[in-house]
């Protein structure tokens, strides 16, 4: 680490914007389809950086260059070949989610008589059997770390094989504002892979509605690097509005 | 030829309660909503909506009109969650059919081709398959078997749609970056509305953009409504943006108040023109 980025270290939400950026490395010529604000701030860096080939959109109908040149057309019927065809990497949010990976968007409470409806399934499902699906959630808490979701919108691993649609199903990790997961636990379960510095094992799981897989030493998720740092302050977000999502 | 311009009351004519409608555009996009408004003006009512839902579904669901909601999401896109949507959800007062948005597009698809079904990966391991237990299941008779969702095609009455232009037989064009959906649910319909900005003749429709543009085609459309400013609040690229400001006043004023100050005039005449007056309020 060089003297000038020891001298501003990494905030949390930065912390949060590499751990997003690493979902898509090594992913290749894949549309990356940030839900929200890190997530987005997380695929440009890794385009910016190690991933120079993804695609990125306008959140329009365009595919558009880091620059926002177009380069493509992406309307929402396109949109759902990439899906359907595999070539595309979305990290989508979760108002619950589980230990298998099922994940809900869709309402709170009983399905026939909500206690709150939210956004509906909206394309969860034909994602999450169709194109890896990463999940991003700001705020890690036992109401969206649940150990059973009221409505599965993403299928999960367990879902997954039990309707026989593996074919295609990946869930490569799930980052939140406490660390990075995934689901290399027995049968598939959810894994502590790292704790963002400053939080601790004890405060995930205080944080989480069900029992976690955790090693017995879990590393801290990776350093920006410097140019990384400055990449994320000065091109990708000057204004910092990474800090008004992640806030510590 | 067939000249089928029309008043948007004659469109809504030519609807009834208990009907199968489809509205096109998406979220709180390029929606009909002018066609929407005169709906409400009418006593048409029991209505199954099929719609990508934004302020269509909650305008039409805080009215009472709607029985049946077939949609994969219902936002009002800047504001997440439809205000209207949710009240009804969460009171009972209407009856989903959640479908997952590749699901729809191809009960869409099936409708337009007139076929039964068609097979989707998708579904299968959702609550989808859980809260509409009449989806059934098809195996692919190839060497792969595998197992699809045999998604029922999305067979409408009727179809709203709102465009850029049009001509007065039907031909209707869009301006704006995405087609969204509305040539299906043209296709999908017994009858298909179109509304537009503007009416042109059909040499003028080449000129205003590429061949490609001219997204649905007049065998496809019962009626054309000439109706400026009738997505509003919805965006129209390249006509317009969304409202966001008049879009937020409907998210947070209650009903009642918000239909009697824009909804109670008895023509999309009187609503542009209170929406009018309600902007120069605000200066």
């Amino acid at each position: 680490m060089t003297a000038a980025t020891a001298a501003t270290a990494a905030t949390r939400a930065e912390y949060c914007v590499i751990a997003c950026a690493e979902a898509w490395r090594g992913n290749g010529e894949v549309l990356a389809s940030p839900m929200g604000l890190i997530p987005s701030f997380g695929a440009r860096l890794a385009k910016r950086t190690f991933s120079p080939d993804l695609l990125l959109t306008d959140g329009e109908a365009l595919l558009v260059g880091l620059d926002g040149t177009p380069e493509g057309w992406l309307p929402y019927r396109r949109h759902l070949t990439m899906v359907t065809g595999g070539r595309r990497h979305v990290m989508m949010g979760a108002s619950q989610i589980d230990r298998y990976g099922n994940q809900n968007i869709s309402c709170i409470g009983d399905w026939e008589r909500p206690t709150r409806q939210l956004l509906g399934v909206r394309g969860a499902p034909v994602n999450t059997l169709n194109n890896p699906v990463s999940y991003w959630v700001p705020r890690h808490s036992p109401r969206v770390f649940v150990e059973r979701v009221d409505m599965v919108s993403g299928v999960g691993y367990d879902r997954a094989e039990a309707a026989g649609v593996t074919r295609f199903h990946r869930l490569p990790r799930v980052v939140s504002d406490l660390g990075v997961f995934d689901f290399t636990g027995p049968d598939h379960t959810m894994r502590l892979v790292s704790l963002h510095p400053g939080v601790t094992v004890e405060q995930v799981r205080a944080a989480t509605g069900f029992e976690l897989v955790v090693a017995d030493e879990v590393p801290y998720t990776r350093e920006p690097g410097a140019e990384e740092l400055r990449l994320i302050r000065e091109v990708i977000d000057p204004r910092g509005l990474r800090d008004r999502e992640v806030r510590v | 030829m067939t000249d089928k311009t029309m008043t948007p009351e004659e469109v809504v004519g030519r609807l009834g309660s208990g009907m199968t409608l489809g509205i096109g555009g998406w979220g709180s996009r390029r929606k009909p909503m002018a066609l929407v408004r005169a709906l409400l003006r009418s006593g048409i009512t029991d209505l199954t909506v099929v719609s990508y839902g934004g302020p269509d579904v909650g305008l039409l669901a805080a009215a009472g009109r709607i029985r049946r909601l077939v949609a994969p999401f219902a936002t009002l896109d800047s504001i997440a969650l439809e205000p209207h949507f949710r009240a009804a959800r969460e009171s009972g007062a209407l009856t989903l059919t959640e479908y997952d948005e590749a699901m729809f597009m191809w009960g869409l698809h099936a409708a337009a081709n007139r076929l039964p079904f068609m097979p989707v990966r998708a579904g299968l391991g959702s609550d989808v398959m859980r809260v509409n237990p009449e989806l059934r299941t098809v195996t692919s008779p190839y060497g792969d078997g595998e197992e699809f969702v045999a998604v029922p095609a999305l067979r409408l009455d009727a179809a709203l749609v709102h465009l850029n232009r049009a001509d007065r037989l039907g031909n209707a064009q869009y301006l704006g970056p995405d087609p969204y959906f509305d040539d299906l649910f043209c296709e999908a319909a017994d009858d298909a509305y179109v509304s537009c900005e503007q009416l042109v003749e059909t040499a003028e429709l080449a000129k205003s953009g590429p061949p490609q543009s001219l997204l649905v085609s007049r065998h496809s459309v019962t009626g054309v409504v000439e109706t400026p400013n009738g997505a509003h609040f919805t965006s129209c690229a390249p006509d317009y943006d969304r409202d966001e400001a008049f879009q937020k006043l409907y998210a947070t004023t209650p009903w009642p108040e918000f239909a009697a100050r824009f909804l109670a005039g008895g023509s999309e005449h009187d609503y542009q023109t209170a929406i009018r007056t309600w902007h120069e309020e605000q200066k």
